[in-house]
């Protein structure tokens, strides 16, 4: 008989090892499901593991991982501040979209006209267009109690909605022949996000990544704002003693998570897009929410369950045009991921032991 | 009527670290109502939950009624016929008594039996309860009568009750006591735990007494006084609190006019409280828990906030301001519930000491912390207090009820307060512990500091307070002098025993 014993004392080794155990049975299990379908195992998991890092063509897929992870990481570590203290915004990839339309907006409402202050104005115009829209539900939510949850997930659908207009109307290329979508920020030297070294895939949203990083580690560690933070998500009734203000907690929260998510999307359609189109958004905001869990809601953490995010995303394409996997396969791969983990993370806070049935 | 029922054989339970119960043996007899006494953490809970079948003993035998014992499951001990009544309540709000019971029936007969029942059984045993009440809207003594009745209706050979006083009046306990008498008269055993040694001399048969899970000696509590079994219990000689009877200075605290409603839906509204508080004097505020306690405490400590003029501190005005600037001022509060509301469980205690100290002992600048002083402020309240732990890094919950007391009442005295609030000090915690927490108290009241002390402890209150109060149902009786109050003027204080006479059935 297997009894769960809760631990006097949250492990801190488990707590470390529970992400590397989690992908190990990821990889198993996936290893399963591609077996099933039909294809090699050991083959599916190198090509998607492997292949992106080391393999023939990895000088074109390494840089690849900074482009798809940094959004991730921006976005996550937005969304961990939020999760720590028990205040869930869903909706990043709303405010990745808002932001995207008020940054590649606020360049192009200057076309042609070329300056060094345009670039700047746009990362400030990301970052306030993914704040208001996480205002909404923060507002929505100190003012009247409604659920965030719903709230920033139902503005995710406005969002779209919002994006497919601008693409279609007021954010149109005048000289695109009439397809959908904006002028290419790419060919608009003050407006393009460009890479910082030739090659590397590294241009500002990855910076604004790393900062991010260090930033949200600094708040969280050494900054009573975080040690609040952290004190509301472990024991609400606990931080109203200590003197935290919820109201302003949800503000910070929230507004913090949008805005990330608004550069993310800022930085996105300036540079690896360089457009707005109808389908500009690629579920960035919703695979942050695995990412910031993935990382144990920690900046280190989160950093790297981004890279290694983007790695199985890489790995994934991968192997869909060689191996011919399916994409839902890849998607399942990556949702096995945090199943694994939430249920590995019980070993952190209780330990398994084996008792034969019956024994005193 | 004289067969032993149930015979504890060496039980030896260990876990992580500690043994919680080692080699512990005692019989109970049939019809007998015997005592289990000992410090918090001397391993009763242990042992009953064993008994209970809800902990598997590591090695040692029960036997039952000639027979051997271990129950694998809470739901095969009823079946032989033990029943407990946790310290805890385990009642839904929002549901009434008869659904609450049952809830926690293997086979709930149809609802208007239950009912029926229920009032049959409540009014035999002197415990009138309505079954179609909402328990939300019942007191705290009435609520242990829905867990009693629960239990009755199984028919119990042993009825096992862990500190079942802690949370009524004196007149609720008498009723509570001629229930019990009468269930043994009928033959069933009960096993009585609490550290009231009174209640224990005035009920019990048997006391057996447990130190650091260990069997320390058995004793006829009729025959011996109330010190020697304390002492048994502590194995030391125990340090009674000394009070010294302060003047009293200038009043500090002046509260006027309070009235709050609750945050939530089963709080009790705070209705038109007036008191004052001088400076070297402990206030002590008695009453059954439910009674506005909570409220009071958050009022005080500005949890919740009020009119500005309602509470006043040397004179200004301070109801609006959030627990952080109070603390600036020096009103400090510890509440009652250590896990959860006076302390973050997970959290290390060097992270709790943050929790209230960061703007009295200047742990922060420009926002940021400073981890070496503020680590340097949890290990003084450790060293000052006697928190035993292993060290300052520890979660608050992997230390024991009246350690983390220890931590949370030292946290607040060791930051020089001119208005301290506790509610409950001492509850939960042993004998040693709370004395040590009550002479901080009086040692703080004599530096200066006024304090009120909100507790159902009265023992404890008469100990330490110059005045008394009561809460009841939300509003604060006449403040008395503590000195010569006699138990009936307390009770009265409190509410009588809350329109809960004994059926005359």
């Amino acid at each position: 008989m297997i009894v769960l014993e809760k631990r006097p004392q949250p492990s801190r080794a488990w707590s470390l090892m529970t992400p590397v155990v989690a992908v190990v049975i990821t990889m198993i299990a996936g290893g399963l499901l591609f077996a099933a379908l039909g294809k090699n195992p050991a083959e599916a998991i190198g090509t998607i593991f492997w292949e992106p890092l080391f393999g023939e063509y990895a000088f074109f897929y390494r840089p690849q991982l900074l482009v798809k992870g940094a959004p991730l990481v921006l976005i996550a570590i937005g969304l961990s501040l939020g999760f720590r203290a028990g205040i869930w915004n869903i909706g990043a990839e709303g405010q990745y979209i808002v932001g995207a339309i008020c940054g590649a907006g606020a360049g192009l409402a200057f076309y042609p006209m070329e300056s060094v202050f345009i670039f700047p104005l746009m990362v400030l115009a990301g970052a306030l267009g993914g704040w208001c829209w996480a205002m909404i539900p923060a507002l929505l939510k100190v003012k009247f109690g409604t659920n965030e949850i719903l709230v920033s997930l139902m503005l995710v659908y406005v969002a779209e909605q919002l994006l497919a207009s601008v693409s279609l109307g007021l954010l149109k290329n005048p000289q695109g022949f009439g397809f959908p979508g904006s002028r290419n920020l790419q060919s608009y030297e003050s407006a393009f996000n460009a890479e910082l070294i030739e090659g590397s895939g590294m241009h500002w949203g990855v910076v604004a990544a790393f900062i991010a990083v260090i930033l949200s580690y600094v708040l969280l560690n050494k900054h009573i704002l975080g040690f609040n933070i952290r004190l509301t998500g472990e024991a609400p009734r606990a931080a109203r003693f200590g003197g935290v203000n919820p109201t302003r907690l949800i503000l910070f929260c929230l507004g913090m998570s949008g805005m990330l998510a608004g550069l993310a999307g800022m930085f996105e359609a300036s540079g690896p897009a360089g457009q707005i189109s109808i389908d500009f958004n690629v579920g960035y905001g919703f695979t942050a929410i695995i990412v910031a869990f993935l990382g144990r809601l920690h900046p280190v953490g989160i950093l790297l369950a981004g890279l290694l995010m983007a790695l199985t995303y890489i790995g994934g394409e991968i192997a869909q045009s060689n191996l011919g996997l399916p994409a839902a396969a890849i998607q399942v791969f990556q949702g096995m991921l945090l199943f694994f983990l939430l249920a590995l993370d019980l070993l952190t806070n209780f330990r398994i032991r084996f008792a034969a049935k019956g024994a005193a | 009527m004289t067969g032993t029922l149930l015979s504890i054989q060496g039980l030896t339970k260990a876990y992580p670290g500690v043994v919680a119960n080692d080699t512990v043996s005692f019989d109970i007899q049939e019809g007998e109502v015997h005592a289990l006494l000992g410090e918090n953490g001397a391993g009763k809970s242990t042992l009953v939950k064993m008994i209970y079948g809800l902990v598997k003993p590591d090695t040692g035998r029960m036997v039952w009624k000639g027979q051997e014992f271990a129950p694998p499951e809470p739901r095969a001990a009823r079946a032989s016929g033990v029943a407990m009544v946790f310290q805890h309540f385990s009642l839904f709000d929002a549901l009434n008594v008869a659904e609450n019971v049952a809830l926690g029936m293997e086979n709930p007969p149809q609802m208007r039996d239950l009912a029926s029942r229920i009032r049959e059984v409540s009014e035999n045993y002197g415990l009138p309860l309505d079954p179609y009440r909402t328990v939300g809207d019942l007191s705290a003594g009435e609520r242990q009568r829905v867990e009693i009745i629960r239990c009755l209706l199984q028919d119990p050979k042993l009825l096992i009750m862990d500190e079942p006083t802690s949370v009524l009046t004196p007149q609720e306990v008498d009723i509570l006591f001629k229930t019990l008498r009468k269930l043994q008269s009928e033959g069933t055993a009960i096993l009585y735990i609490s550290h009231k040694l009174e209640e224990i001399r005035a009920l019990c048969d048997h006391a057996t007494i447990l130190r650091l899970g260990k069997n320390v000696g058995t004793c006829t509590p009729a025959e011996t006084t109330a010190r020697d079994m304390a002492e048994m219990m502590v194995g030391d000689t125990l340090q009674t609190p000394t009070r010294t009877a302060a003047e009293g200075g200038e009043v500090i605290l002046d509260v006027s006019g309070l009235s709050l409603m609750p945050s939530n839906p089963f709080g009790t509204p705070l209705k038109n409280i007036h008191f004052t508080v001088r400076a070297g004097e402990i206030l002590g505020l008695g009453g059954v828990a439910g009674n506005g306690q909570d409220e009071l405490l958050a009022a005080l400590s500005g949890e919740a906030l009020t009119p500005s003029d309602a509470v006043k501190v040397k004179g200004n005005a301070i109801g609006h301001l959030g627990p952080n600037q109070r603390r600036d001022i020096g009103v400090l509060a510890a509440p009652e519930e250590r896990l959860g509301h006076a302390a973050a469980p997970n959290m290390s205690l060097v992270e709790n000491a943050l929790l209230t100290g960061a703007a009295r002992k200047n742990l922060t600048s420009n926002g940021f912390v400073n981890w070496k002083d503020t680590t340097s402020f949890a290990e003084d309240i450790i060293k000052a207090f006697d928190v035993r732990t292993p060290g300052s890094d520890r979660a608050a919950r992997s230390l024991s009820g009246g350690n983390l007391q220890k931590f949370v009442i030292g946290r607040e005295v060791m930051q020089n307060p001119e208005v301290l609030v506790v509610n409950q000090p001492t509850w939960g915690v042993d004998a040693a512990a709370a004395a040590s927490i009550r002479q901080s108290l009086l040692d703080l009241a004599a530096k200066g500091a006024a304090i009120i002390c909100i507790s159902q402890d009265l023992d404890e209150l008469m100990e330490i307070s110059d005045r008394f109060g009561a809460l009841n149902e939300g509003r604060l009786s006449a403040i008395r002098p503590a000195a010569g109050l006699t138990i009936d003027e307390i009770g009265l204080m409190m509410g009588g025993a809350h329109d809960m006479e004994v059926s005359h059935a």
